[in-house]
């Protein structure tokens, strides 16, 4: 037989083109035709209307409900409300200091995802690390002549974004320890560890908060107040850290035995072995379980609301009580699921992006 | 053919080690002095306890029974002597063991760095050095992924030689590879023996142990069946289990 090279053709009209990827995917004979027309129907059917309802039918500016004339979502009670919705009762001539808080956070975690800044594992710590302490003294002040702002006054999202960030950088560090802790070869600090982690698995994060919040001040002299939303941040620390270890004993099983005997044969001592060897290759496989576990954390602060602490969902369905707002509970909860839907989704976002990042080309497991 | 290196001193000496899996007696009796400069290979059958014989010597393996002394110092419980020996001692392992998160150079410098305190310029200008000696110093910035195994297993031979070993095992080092990268590692290990190092090998690359090998040992069920110098050993094995396994290996 005669070998001749074969000029490269390109792809049948069949397969390209707006025709073929209908053809393709949606009309791919009987049966997916028929059920892309039903899907299609249904999906339609709900959208128009939700879509008119949040969009077109809507109000958007006012100062009372007289101004919701067209049937659709009144957003005016939102707008009207925004403060208490992202501040709480935090007074609102210092709204300026969440404020600042929040832009230093999104300023670094920005720097943190873009692909050409310099100086990033500086700026992460620095974020992990000092942002929590500068945070705090913006927020509670009592320095710098900042005036004090009780924290039975934080609310809103910022009181949200306080739980979930002070659980997420607690969490970390304390899963790690009782991850390696459970590893352990010492019989003691491997029992104190499983029961550590195993008692708060196995208990609901609601019974944790109601504990921490009526149970805890009984364990303390009389007289000594101890802040409520400091009971509920150790309550979800502790809570979170636990789900956090299982993560991260995961990842660490995960690291092949050779890389623990090249690092002993190369005489690195156990933390060094963990910190420069294992854990950096451990982290990169844990980053889905971990943000997995952020996600569930940052959902789970509202549950706050039943000790008493008014985080975005308490705040909402405390605007729905207003008798002069009575009727609008859709608009503020749609409004409430926005906003943790855009951080989480945000978390999901840049966790894909970073697995992406972690994963360029040298992928050796041997 | 080859010239010996091995001078008086003691290396290791290993003295009645015993060492059990649960019930199971993997390592009897086992007896062997390693004078500095003395190349050992060691063959036997899979599963003679050839690896977990050489993996006690860096106490990477818990030896039950017996003596275990490494220049001088005495291998147990007491953790600066693990630490002190497995200073003096490199090892090179069948899978390689690179780090794969870290580039070669940081491979090569990460132990010198945090064990030994090495400045950083120093380490670096060492470990170019030492990959210039495995032939691979135009690789020192990939990562382990992106080379062959015969790379990757030079690579491993240069990160041991930079704590400046006085002792390096090395544990099959070349049956992960392709037949085509078994002679760049071999060639590498030639050199290292012909500059005085001294080595114990597990391996059944019997041209390498004619070449370089003071002495060949041949163990079986956790034991030292026949030691020898390789000449005699090929030539002339003692034991009938030394050249039933000899015949099935040289039939290749
Ligand atoms: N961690 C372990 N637990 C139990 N048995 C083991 C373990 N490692 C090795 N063995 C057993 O010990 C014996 C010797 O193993 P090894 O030293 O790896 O042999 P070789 O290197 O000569 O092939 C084998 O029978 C093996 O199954
Ligand atoms: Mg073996």
């Amino acid at each position: 037989m005669k070998y001749e090279i074969q000029p490269t053709l390109p792809p049948p009209s069949s397969m390209i083109g707006v025709v073929g990827w209908l053809r393709k995917n949606l009309f791919n004979g009987p049966t997916n035709s028929v059920a892309t027309i039903v899907v299609g129907y249904f999906l339609i059917s709900f959208l128009v209307p939700t879509i008119q309802w949040i969009f077109i039918d809507s109000d958007w500016v006012g100062t009372s409900r007289d101004a919701c004339t067209s049937g659709g979502a009144c957003w005016v009670f939102i707008a009207n409300r925004l403060d208490q919705f992202l501040y709480g009762f935090y007074p609102e001539t210092e709204h300026w200091r969440p404020q600042l808080a929040f832009i230093i956070m999104i300023g670094s975690i920005i720097w943190l995802v873009l692909p050409q800044t310099p100086k990033k594992g500086l700026v992460a710590i620095l974020l992990l690390v000092v942002y929590p302490i500068i945070a705090y003294f913006l927020l509670y002040g009592d320095v710098f002549g900042l005036p004090q702002v009780e924290t039975h006054l934080w609310g809103g999202l910022t009181l949200t974004l306080v739980l979930a960030v002070v659980g997420i950088v607690a969490s970390l560090p304390l899963g790690i320890v009782l991850a390696l802790g459970r590893q352990s070869d010492m019989p003691i600090v491997k029992s104190v560890c499983v029961t550590f982690i195993e008692i708060w698995r196995g208990v609901p994060l609601i019974t944790v908060l109601f504990m921490a919040s009526v149970m805890l001040p009984l364990f303390f002299p009389e007289g000594m107040s101890f802040d409520k939303l400091l009971r509920a941040l150790i309550g979800i620390t502790l809570f979170q850290s636990a789900y956090m270890a299982e993560v991260i004993r995961g990842g660490l099983q995960a690291i092949p035995k050779g890389q623990y005997e090249a690092a002993d044969a190369l005489g690195l001592g156990y933390w060094q072995k963990m910190i420069l060897v294992i854990m950096p290759q451990a982290l990169k496989l844990m980053i889905p379980g971990i943000v997995n576990t952020f996600i569930a954390l940052f959902k789970d602060t509202s549950l706050v609301l039943i000790i008493g602490l008014f985080d975005v969902l308490a705040i909402g369905q405390a605007a729905n009580q207003d008798p002069d707002w009575i009727g609008y509970s859709t608009e503020s909860y749609l409004f409430i699921a926005l906003l943790f839907w855009v951080f989480c989704f945000s978390m999901s976002r840049y966790s894909q992006h970073l697995e992406k990042k972690l994963h360029t080309g040298h992928g050796n497991r041997a | 053919m080859n010239h010996s290196h091995a001078t008086d001193k003691l290396m290791v000496e290993l003295r009645d080690l015993n060492k059990w899996y649960g019930e199971f007696h993997v390592l009897k009796n086992i007896n062997l002095e390693v004078k500095q400069g003395e190349k050992i290979v060691i063959c036997g059958p899979s599963g003679s306890g050839k690896s977990t014989m050489i993996r006690c010597i860096n106490h990477l393996e818990e030896h039950q029974k017996g003596d275990i002394i490494v220049n001088d110092i005495p291998l147990n419980e007491d953790i600066k002597n693990i630490e002190a020996i497995r200073k003096d001692v490199g090892m090179v392992f069948q899978h390689f063991n690179l780090f794969p998160h870290l580039t070669v150079l940081e491979n090569c410098v990460l132990a010198p760095i945090w064990v030994k305190k090495m400045p950083r310029k120093e380490a670096e200008a060492q470990a170019m050095e030492l990959l210039e000696r495995v032939k691979i110093p135009d690789q020192a910035l990939k990562y382990p992924g992106q080379l062959s195994g015969g790379q990757q297993q030079r690579v491993a031979i240069a990160r041991s030689l930079c704590m400046n070993p006085d002792v390096m095992l090395f544990d099959e080092p070349t049956s992960a590879l392709d037949p085509e990268m078994i002679k760049e590692v071999l060639d590498v290990m030639i050199e290292l023996a012909n500059e005085g190092m001294t080595m114990l090998c597990v391996t059944h690359e019997m041209g390498f142990a004619k070449t370089v090998a003071d002495r060949v040992i041949f163990m079986d069920g956790g034991q030292i069946v026949e030691e020898n110098e390789p000449h005699e050993f090929f030539n002339n094995p003692q034991h009938e289990r030394t050249q039933l396994f000899l015949s099935q290996i040289l039939q290749h």
